[in-house]
């Protein structure tokens, strides 16, 4: 369905009609309609605290911190301190996939936490962290190192967890790295990211600068790739082809050496930018280590961030990266020549975390797809500045919308296809729209890469032409329905 | 006063980046960008204005400094 301008924008008001005054206000500042012209300015306000009494979509720091960039590191014990729950609900949600032995040397799946009883909260909780340190260092004996975690009940207590974690990093001499990531902190788990990074920074990269490391000239390292499925492995795959050497994965299937040994990398390879520039950052302004962004899903973005990655490199890597996207091309036409004309024309909605929906669009529309709506949870300004060119004009943009706006905006554009987060899944597949679950790949996967496009066509394809979607009505209803419209 | 991140963007445009309200700006001024004298107002396309103490030297970026808010966006 094409629209306009003016229509996106009547749809916008028309969504918002049902808010009482104040609260059309402040989220009217988070819809837009997108328009190229504008690109650079400020064309939406982003990373902002949700308003009260609508429903958000969001997660909290420690989701950012422990579930996105901590978590995902297998040779660590990452202790989750505080009340069981938050540990336990978000346990191996996402999909990380690793190499190891589970309880072992890997601990990827592993729901560690202290379990907080009232007892801890009068009387605090530090005592209990230090035992369940000496507890996990006898069950555990080959891990790397330790994070803590933090969940709100400790920061609201004031538990001094860096001063537990200094004293039994030095009596067991390992790295203990104490997060404060507290859920309440922040608007969005965008802030636990942030935290998490910088705790990297303090307690891994700075206490081990002069690590003696063997390097080669084409070293390079993938941050912001979490393994989700196995998408790092795909990626990786590709700039092996290219012929450089993957030092480091942040933090898929990554190991606390990795980590340390990234400062002697010649190129920082960023995916996820939202939630790992900080560290990059760093890195450049100390170790003067450049980065840059790139993107593997679809064939188009894949060939083009091949190239611009081959561009900080010499004449031989840059030759076989093109003898590989020769390779390559074979391969993704014959997936492009499969699926697409089973998929050419159909329209796309997309409400994922901070970077997917600008960085999928390629993927689709290399399948013949368009994108007909597209928003973020906990973006930032800067990234709705990168997505403005990516999407065409009149697209409906849309910053931490709520349960509310998602379903009336569904409704109205009826895209062919939503892709959301698990808590809109089955929300909308009731409602007869067919989903696709973007944050873990709907327990499918890898979508980088070449060999993850292929497995992204052909599951975006059972999904869309899945005959259920015809048969979404009761069968007497149906009858009712075609009677009424014939007698009227 | 605040620590703020001067640096190249990928277009190669200066950008500043401002760590503790995560901000990401494009840079539409930049008052003194020459070999001896680096600093002074910045202007962002946000509208906001800061103001880094003048250096006497171009340095090496990205480059984080304390800069002050002249006005807000």
């Amino acid at each position: 369905m094409e629209m306009t301008k003016e229509q996106t924008q009547a749809l916008i008001d028309e969504v918002l009609e049902v808010y009482p005054e104040a609260a059309r206000k402040d989220r009217a500042k988070h819809l837009a309609v997108n328009d190229q012209a504008n690109a650079g300015s400020k064309c939406i306000t982003s990373n902002r605290k949700s308003q009260p009494g609508v429903m958000t979509i969001r997660g909290c720091a420690y989701a950012g911190s422990k579930g996105v960039v901590w978590g995902p590191v297998k040779d660590m014990i990452h202790i989750s301190h505080g009340p069981i729950g938050c540990g336990q609900y978000s346990r191996a949600g996402r999909r990380n996939y690793y190499t190891g032995l589970t309880g072992v040397n890997a601990f990827g799946t592993m729901n560690i936490t202290t379990d907080f009883q009232e007892r801890d909260i009068v009387f605090g909780g530090d005592k209990k962290l230090a035992a369940a340190i000496d507890e996990l260092e006898q069950l555990f004996p080959l891990t790397k190192g330790l994070s803590v975690q933090s969940e709100c009940p400790v920061g609201l207590i004031g538990d001094d967890i860096e001063a537990v974690a200094r004293q039994k990093g030095e009596e067991l001499g390992k790295t203990i790295v104490p997060v404060r990531c507290e859920g309440f902190r922040g608007v969005s788990q965008s802030l636990g990211h942030h935290i998490a990074n910088d705790t990297i920074r303090d307690h891994v990269l700075q206490p081990n600068e002069g690590k003696e490391f063997e390097t080669t000239d084409y070293d390079v390292a993938i941050i912001g790739d979490y393994n989700i499925g196995g998408d790092a492995w795909s990626s990786r795959i590709i700039l092996e082809d290219m012929g450089l050497r993957v030092v480091a994965q942040w933090s898929g299937d990554g190991t606390l050496a990795e980590m340390e040994n990234t400062p002697k990398v010649k190129l920082n390879l960023v995916h996820c930018y939202r939630s790992m520039n900080y560290i990059v950052r760093y890195m450049e302004e100390k170790n003067g280590i450049p980065w840059v962004e790139y993107n593997l899903f679809g064939p188009t973005k894949i060939e083009e961030s091949m190239r611009k990655i081959a561009g900080f490199f010499d004449d031989k890597i840059k030759a076989q990266t093109e003898a590989v996207i020769k390779r390559y091309r074979e391969q993704w036409d014959q997936v492009i020549a499969k699926y697409r004309p089973r998929l050419e024309g159909k329209s796309v909605m997309l409400y994922v975390g901070g970077l997917r929906p600008r960085h999928i669009i390629g993927a689709y529309e290399d399948l013949g797809m368009e994108i007909c709506g597209a928003g973020y949870e906990f973006a930032h300004n800067d990234d709705y500045v990168k997505t403005t060119p990516e999407v065409k004009d009149a697209t409906l943009l849309f910053d931490d919308a709520s349960a509310y706006e998602l379903e009336e905006f569904v409704k109205k554009l009826k895209p062919d296809l939503v892709g959301s987060g698990v808590k809109e899944k089955y929300v909308f597949q009731k409602m007869g729209f067919p989903f696709r679950q973007m944050h873990s790949w709907d327990y499918s996967g890898p979508y980088h890469g070449v060999d993850g496009f292929a497995i992204f066509a052909r599951d975006m394809d059972l999904t869309m032409n899945n005959p259920c979607w015809k048969n979404m009505k009761a069968p007497w209803t149906k009858t009712e329905a075609a009677d009424l419209a014939k007698t009227a | 006063m605040a620590n703020v991140m001067i640096q190249y963007n990928e277009q190669g445009e200066l950008c500043l980046y401002l760590p503790k309200k995560d901000l990401e700006e494009a840079i539409t001024h930049f008052e003194f960008d020459e070999e001896q004298r680096w600093g002074g107002e910045v202007h962002l396309i946000s509208g906001a204005i800061y103001y880094i103490d003048p250096m006497p030297s171009r340095p090496k970026l990205p480059i984080t400094v304390r800069a002050k808010r002249l006005q807000a966006a």
